[in-house]
């Protein structure tokens, strides 16, 4: 199974991404922003850092990259998608998933670990957590704080399409203390905090990061 | 050449900490007429022959602008 994860100018966080992909059982494949070529991968991982320095707003211009225009065709066609931090920031601006991510309330960059609550264990990249369950991985950012207009986050709750929400306290004052989003269909999955940071017991505050990337070979083979 | 101005301010139901903190400094420093602060962005793009007003709206909000969060106003250049 070939899992890509798209390296950005400025991405931090693609070699851990690519490390979980291996630790899960897939074979994680490099991908160049600037290339036009998804290598034939069965899902993508957009990973955390900061492309092109968070300029003109974080990850607007890395949405906007070529290969992001492939992405954004295959993930319309069911190819499995999960954005990591500056990955969510970065489906967010080019308009996979709904929402856009601003400046924590508290000006603050915060770097703890985070317990979430899974809201949806049947999306392509929740499918080995339970509904309901707690997950506890790292969260590290400055600009996290999900925001929607008031309708648009009442639309999002009624379809059900909020993945994670942060427990034991808000890191960023997001909107509802959503720490992830779903598109439509399910296989587009963006949040904040970092699965992949909590991958092993040496390195990790736990191993409940691994789920996502184990969740997504099944969902590939079950497609 | 003309030379047109993009002004990006987030949404009046975005909350603005950037724009609080300096409200807060400015009351510090004893500027307390000032009611509310709200931080933006200023473009200012140097265009080729007449703009296209059509192409310099899409540019605006499309790009210089994330329309979820931000209002945004062009400023042409007057005949």
């Amino acid at each position: 199974m070939r899992i890509g994860v798209i390296t950005f100018p400025g991405s931090l966080d693609d070699v851990d991404a690519a490390r979980a992909v291996r630790l899960a059982g897939g074979e994680p494949v490099a991908l160049w922003h600037g290339d036009h070529d998804l290598k034939d991968v069965d899902a993508v991982v957009l990973p955390g850092g900061f492309s092109y320095g968070d300029y003109l707003r974080a990850g607007a211009i890395a949405a906007r990259s070529p290969l992001m225009q492939d992405v954004v065709a295959a993930a319309h066609g069911g190819l499995p998608v999960l954005g990591i931090c500056n990955g969510f920031q970065v489906l967010c601006e080019a308009g996979l998933l709904p929402g856009a991510l601003t400046r924590n309330s508290h000006l603050h960059f915060r770097n703890r670990d985070q317990l979430l609550r899974v809201e949806r264990a049947d999306t392509a990249w929740t499918g080995d957590y339970a509904d309901g369950q707690e997950i506890l991985i790292p969260v590290k950012n400055g600009e996290g704080r999900y925001v929607a207009a008031d309708a648009d986050l009442d639309r999002l709750e009624g379809e059900n399409r909020v993945v994670f929400r942060y427990v034991g306290g808000n890191p960023n004052g997001s909107s509802r203390d959503i720490a992830g989003v779903t598109s439509e269909n399910g296989r587009v999955v963006g949040l904040m905090p970092h699965p992949e940071h909590a991958v092993e017991d040496l390195t990790g505050p736990s191993t409940d990061g691994l789920g996502f990337f184990t969740s997504v070979l099944k969902a590939v083979v079950n497609a | 050449m003309s030379r047109v101005v993009v002004d990006v301010v987030l949404k009046p139901e975005i909350s603005d900490p950037q724009g609080q903190a300096v409200l807060g400094a400015l009351g510090r420093l004893g500027h307390d007429s000032v009611r509310s602060v709200r931080q933006g962005k200023h473009f200012v793009l140097e265009v080729d022959g007449t703009p296209d007003e059509a192409e310099l709206k899409q540019i605006a909000e499309t790009l210089l602008a994330n329309p979820v969060i931000e209002d945004v106003e062009l400023h042409l250049p007057k005949d």
